[in-house]
C-alpha cells in the first residue's frame, strides 16, 4: 500500500490547480457536474476549454474530438479531487457522455464513432437513454417497442418511459426490439434515433421533485435507416449491459459524496435551535459521524477497486471478494448519498421541508430537491432490489431465480 | 498510488490462514476455550516460531519489523478462526506502546520475549475509555491503588501495560505483590479479560520513564482500535461466509433457501456492509504509520463503523441458519460474540464517535 502519486502526477496535479486559479472565473457556476441537456453558451464554452487542455474527454482520441491522452485511473483521481477542491464544474455529464460515448467507443462503427463522439463532448448533440418501459423495468428484457424492416430502413412503434431529459434531448439510444422471431434477450438492439424524427412524441412527466427531469416517448411509425443500430442486430442487450455499468459506476461517484457531506458539516454548524447548533445535538451529531465512517469506506473501497484495475487484477470474478466488491457499489453509495440529504433535512427541522423558494429556504430547496432525487437514483439504473439479486447471484453465487 | 496488499501480504494471509485451519480447527478451539488459561502454549509457541508472535517487534530484538496493516490483517486471520490467542495485547497493543514510547531498557527488557513468544502482556486501558462502575485506578502515596476493568488477554500474561491516564502507561509484573488478578467471564471464552486490583503496588516501569510521554495513550488506544477492529472484521467475514454457505445447502420447500430472495437479500446486504468497511480497516491501519495527523480520528471511525457492521452481520448471518444458528452446535455463535465483544473493547461506538467528534472540534 503506497497512497503517493509520485513526481509525475503531483507536477500534473500543480498544473491543474494553476489553471483553476487562473479560469475559475469562467466556470459557470456551482461546483457540480454540468446537467446533461445544458444548452448555457458558457457551460459549453467552459467545456471546450477544459478539452483542450485535456481536463475533459481526456482520454477520447483525438480523431472524435477529444485530447487523446492514454487512459490512467490516477489522472482521474486527481481531476476528481482538485476540481471537487476548487468547488468548480468538471465539466459535462450526462447519459451522452457519461454512457453513450464509451458505448460508441467500444461498440460502435469508425462512421458512428467519427459522427457522434466530437458533438456529443462538446454537448452540442444531447442524448437520452430510450431503455425502460412501461412493462419493462427491472425486466429490461421484455421490451416491446418494435422495429420492422422496410427497405434499408427501420419503422418504430410503441412507447418508452422514465426517459431523463428525452424533452432536450436532439437524439436518444434506444433497445428496440428487431428480431421478432428470437428469444427474449436476443431480439433486441441497440439503435441511434433523432428525436426530432417524424412520428416521435414527448410527453414530459413531472417527478415528485416538481420539475419535469423525465418523459414519456411514443413512437408511430418512426423511420431510421438500419445503419443506426450499434454493433449488430440481436446484440442490443449486450451492448445495453456496458452502459448500464458505465452508469452505475457513475451515480456512485465518491467526489460528490464527499461534497455533499461538506455541505452538510457546515449546514450543522450554521442551523440552530434555541440557540443551540445542530451539530451540538448529542443524537444529531451522531449520525453524522455515522455517515462520516460511511463515507470514508465508500472512499477507500473505490480506492481498492481502482487498485485492482491498475494492477490488471479480474475485478467481475464470480465469488471472489474483489468481484462482489464491485456489484455493492452502487447499492451502498446510493444509500450513503440519500442518507446524507436525509440528515441535512432533520438537522433543519421544519426549515428543511420549505422548498419552491418559499421564504427562509435554505441552499434553494438543495436539501429536499437531493433527498428526493437521490432516492430516484436508488430505484434508477437498476432498483437496490435487482442490485441485491445481481449480489447474491453473481458475487455470491447464490441459485438463481427462475427466468420466465 | 496502490491501495492494496501486496504480494508478501497475501503470502502471510496465506500462511496463517493454512496453519490456522490445520492446528486450530473448531474442535480445538472450543477445547481450549473451555481450559482455565484460555490458551494452549503449544499453539502459541508454534505462531511464535512461524514469525506471528513478532510481527511488530524490530528486526533487532527478533521480530518481523512489519507495519500495523500486517499485524491487522493477522489480527482478522485469527478472528476468523475464533483463534484463542493473546495477539491483541502481546503482538499489537504491546509491542507498539513499546516500540513507540518505550525506553531503551524497557524494549530491551520486553520485545525480545513477546517476539519468541515466551513473555505475554495484557492490556488495560480502561483509564483511557471511560470508567465503569466503581473502577478506581489511581496513584496515592506514590503507589498504585484502587481497581482497572478489563484487561484483555490475562489468562496467561506474565505483566500488564496499564494506563492511568493519557500520558502515564505502567507495566506492572503479574506477581507483583499488591496485584490482583480476577477473571471477568466474558460471553466470548476465545479471548480473557480481568479485573487488576491493586493495593500499595510501586509502580516501578514507567512507558517512557517516569515523567510519562505526553499524548502517549491516544497513539496506543488508536493501535488497540485498529486491530479490534480488524478482528470484528475477521468474525464478520467468518459468519458472513458461513451463512453464504448454509444457504446454498439447506433445503426447504424442496429448494435451497439460498434460492429464496429474502434470504438472498440478507447475505447480499451483509455483503454490501462487509466489502467498503474492509477497506476502511486498511486504511485505518495504514494510516497508522503514515498519517499520523489522521490516525486517531480514522481508527475512531475504524472502530466504531466496525462494531456496527459486524454485529449487524453476525445476527443476520444468525438468522440465515434458523434454528440451527441458536444452537451451541452449530458454532456460528463462537463468531457472534467475539463480534459482541470487539464492539464494547475500548469503548462502544456511540462513545467512540463522540470522541471522534471531538477530534474534529465538531463538539
Ligand atoms: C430518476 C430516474 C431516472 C430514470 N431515467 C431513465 C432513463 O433515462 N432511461 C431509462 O430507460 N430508464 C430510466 N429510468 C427507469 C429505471 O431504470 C426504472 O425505473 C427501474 O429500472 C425500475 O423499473 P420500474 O420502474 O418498471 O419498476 P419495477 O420493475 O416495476 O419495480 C417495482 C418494484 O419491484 C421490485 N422488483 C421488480 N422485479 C424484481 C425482482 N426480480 N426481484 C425483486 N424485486 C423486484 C423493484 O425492486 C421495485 O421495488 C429512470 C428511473 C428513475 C427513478
Amino acid at each position: 500500500m503506497d497512497l503517493s502519486f509520485g513526481p509525475e502526477y503531483e507536477a500534473f496535479r500543480d498544473e491543474l490547480r494553476a489553471f483553476l486559479e487562473r479560469h475559475r472565473e469562467r466556470a459557470p457556476g456551482g461546483g457540480q457536474m454540468l446537467a446533461g441537456g445544458t444548452r448555457d453558451p458558457a457551460a459549453l464554452s467552459w467545456q471546450a476549454l477544459l478539452i483542450e487542455h485535456g481536463y475533459a474527454a481526456r482520454t477520447i482520441p483525438k480523431q472524435y474530438g477529444g485530447y487523446g491522452a492514454t487512459p490512467d485511473p490516477l489522472i482521474r483521481v486527481i481531476l476528481d479531487e482538485e476540481f471537487a477542491r476548487a468547488g468548480v464544474s468538471a465539466g459535462l455529464g450526462g447519459q451522452g457522455p457519461d454512457m453513450l460515448v464509451p458505448t460508441l467507443l467500444e461498440h460502435g462503427s469508425e462512421e458512428q464513432k467519427l459522427r457522434w463522439i466530437p458533438p456529443t463532448i462538446r454537448g452540442e448533440v444531447v442524448w437520452c437513454q430510450g431503455y425502460s418501459e412501461p412493462n419493462a423495468g427491472s425486466d429490461l428484457a421484455n421490451v416491446q417497442t418494435r422495429a420492422t424492416e422496410d427497405g434499408s430502413d427501420f419503422v418504430i412503434n410503441g412507447q418508452k418511459i422514465w426517459t431523463t431529459t428525452a424533452h432536450a434531448a436532439d437524439m436518444m439510444f434506444g433497445l428496440i426490439r428487431t428480431e421478432p422471431g428470437a428469444s427474449k434477450h436476443a431480439g433486441l438492439s441497440y439503435v441511434l434515433i433523432p428525436m426530432d424524427a417524424p412520428g416521435i412524441e414527448v410527453r414530459p412527466l413531472v417527478t415528485m421533485t416538481g420539475h419535469a427531469e423525465f418523459n414519456e416517448v411514443f413512437f408511430t411509425d418512426v423511420r431510421v435507416p438500419q445503419s443506426a443500430v450499434v454493433g449488430r442486430r440481436g446484440e442490443g442487450w449486450k451492448i445495453a449491459n456496458t452502459t448500464l455499468g458505465h452508469e452505475r459506476s457513475s451515480l456512485a461517484a465518491t467526489g460528490q459524496l464527499e461534497a455533499a457531506m461538506a455541505r452538510l458539516t457546515e449546514r450543522m454548524q450554521a442551523e440552530t435551535v434555541d440557540g443551540r447548533r445542530a451539530v451540538d445535538d448529542p443524537a444529531l451529531r451522531d449520525r453524522l459521524l455515522r455517515l462520516q465512517a460511511r463515507l470514508l469506506a465508500m472512499k477507500y473501497h473505490a480506492l481498492r477497486l481502482l487498485t485492482c484495475r491498475l494492477r490488471g487484477e479480474p475485478t467481475g470474478e464470480p465469488g471472489s471478494p474483489e468481484g462482489s466488491a464491485v456489484l455493492v457499489t452502487k447499492l451502498a453509495g446510493c444509500e450513503l448519498s440519500h442518507q446524507i440529504a436525509a440528515l441535512g433535512i432533520d438537522a433543519m427541522g421544519e426549515f428543511g421541508v420549505l422548498y419552491g423558494g418559499s421564504k427562509h429556504e435554505r441552499a434553494g430547496g438543495l436539501w429536499q430537491f437531493h433527498y428526493m432525487f437521490s432516492l430516484g437514483l436508488i430505484i434508477g439504473g437498476g432498483t437496490a432490489q435487482i442490485q441485491k439479486n445481481i449480489i447474491a447471484e453473481r458475487g455470491l453465487r447464490l441459485p438463481r431465480e427462475p427466468r420466465a | 498510488m496502490d491501495f492494496g496488499l501486496t504480494e508478501e501480504q497475501r503470502m502471510l494471509e496465506q500462511t496463517l490462514r493454512g496453519w490456522l485451519a490445520e492446528h486450530l480447527p473448531i474442535g480445538r478451539v472450543r477445547e481450549i476455550a473451555a481450559s482455565e488459561s484460555g490458551q494452549d502454549p503449544a499453539v502459541w509457541k508454534g505462531l511464535a516460531e512461524l514469525g506471528m508472535a513478532g510481527l511488530l517487534v524490530d528486526d533487532e530484538s527478533g521480530g518481523g519489523g512489519l507495519t500495523l496493516l500486517d499485524a491487522a490483517l493477522a489480527m482478522q486471520s485469527f478472528a476468523h478462526a475464533a483463534a484463542p490467542v493473546p495477539y491483541l495485547g502481546s503482538s499489537i497493543v504491546a509491542p507498539v506502546a513499546l516500540r513507540l514510547f518505550g525506553t531503551e531498557p524497557q524494549r530491551r527488557s520486553w520485545l525480545p520475549g513477546l517476539a519468541a513468544g515466551t513473555t505475554q502482556i495484557g492490556v488495560a486501558l480502561g483509564e483511557l475509555t471511560g470508567r465503569r462502575g466503581d473502577a478506581n485506578l489511581r496513584i496515592d502515596g506514590g503507589r498504585l491503588a484502587g481497581s482497572t476493568l478489563f484487561a484483555i488477554d490475562a489468562g496467561a500474561a506474565d505483566a500488564f501495560l496499564v494506563a492511568l491516564d493519557r500520558d502515564h502507561l505502567v507495566l506492572v509484573p503479574r506477581d507483583v505483590a499488591g496485584l490482583t488478578v480476577t477473571p471477568l467471564v466474558t460471553i466470548d471464552r476465545t479471548r480473557r479479560l480481568a479485573e487488576l486490583t491493586f493495593d500499595g503496588v510501586v509502580p516501578a516501569d514507567w512507558l517512557g520513564g517516569p515523567a510519562g510521554v505526553a499524548g502517549a495513550g491516544a497513539r496506543v488506544l488508536a493501535a488497540a482500535r485498529v486491530a479490534v477492529a480488524a478482528d470484528a472484521l475477521g468474525a464478520a467475514e467468518r459468519a458472513l461466509e458461513m451463512a453464504v454457505a448454509y444457504a446454498q445447502q439447506r433445503e426447504q420447500f424442496g429448494r435451497p433457501i439460498g434460492s429464496f430472495q429474502a434470504v438472498k437479500h440478507m447475505c447480499a446486504e451483509m455483503v454490501a456492509e462487509l466489502e467498503p468497511a474492509r477497506a476502511l480497516v486498511w486504511y485505518a491501519a495504514y494510516a497508522f504509520d503514515h498519517r499520523p495527523e489522521e490516525a486517531l480520528l480514522v481508527a475512531a471511525h475504524a472502530k466504531a463503523h466496525l462494531a456496527e457492521v459486524a454485529t449487524g452481520i453476525v445476527r443476520t448471518a444468525t438468522e440465515v441458519y434458523g434454528g440451527y444458528g441458536f444452537t451451541d452446535e452449530g458454532d456460528l455463535h463462537l463468531w457472534f460474540k467475539r463480534a459482541g465483544l470487539d464492539r464494547q473493547l475500548f469503548g462502544g461506538p456511540e462513545a467512540v464517535r463522540a470522541e471522534a467528534a471531538v477530534l474534529q472540534g465538531l463538539a
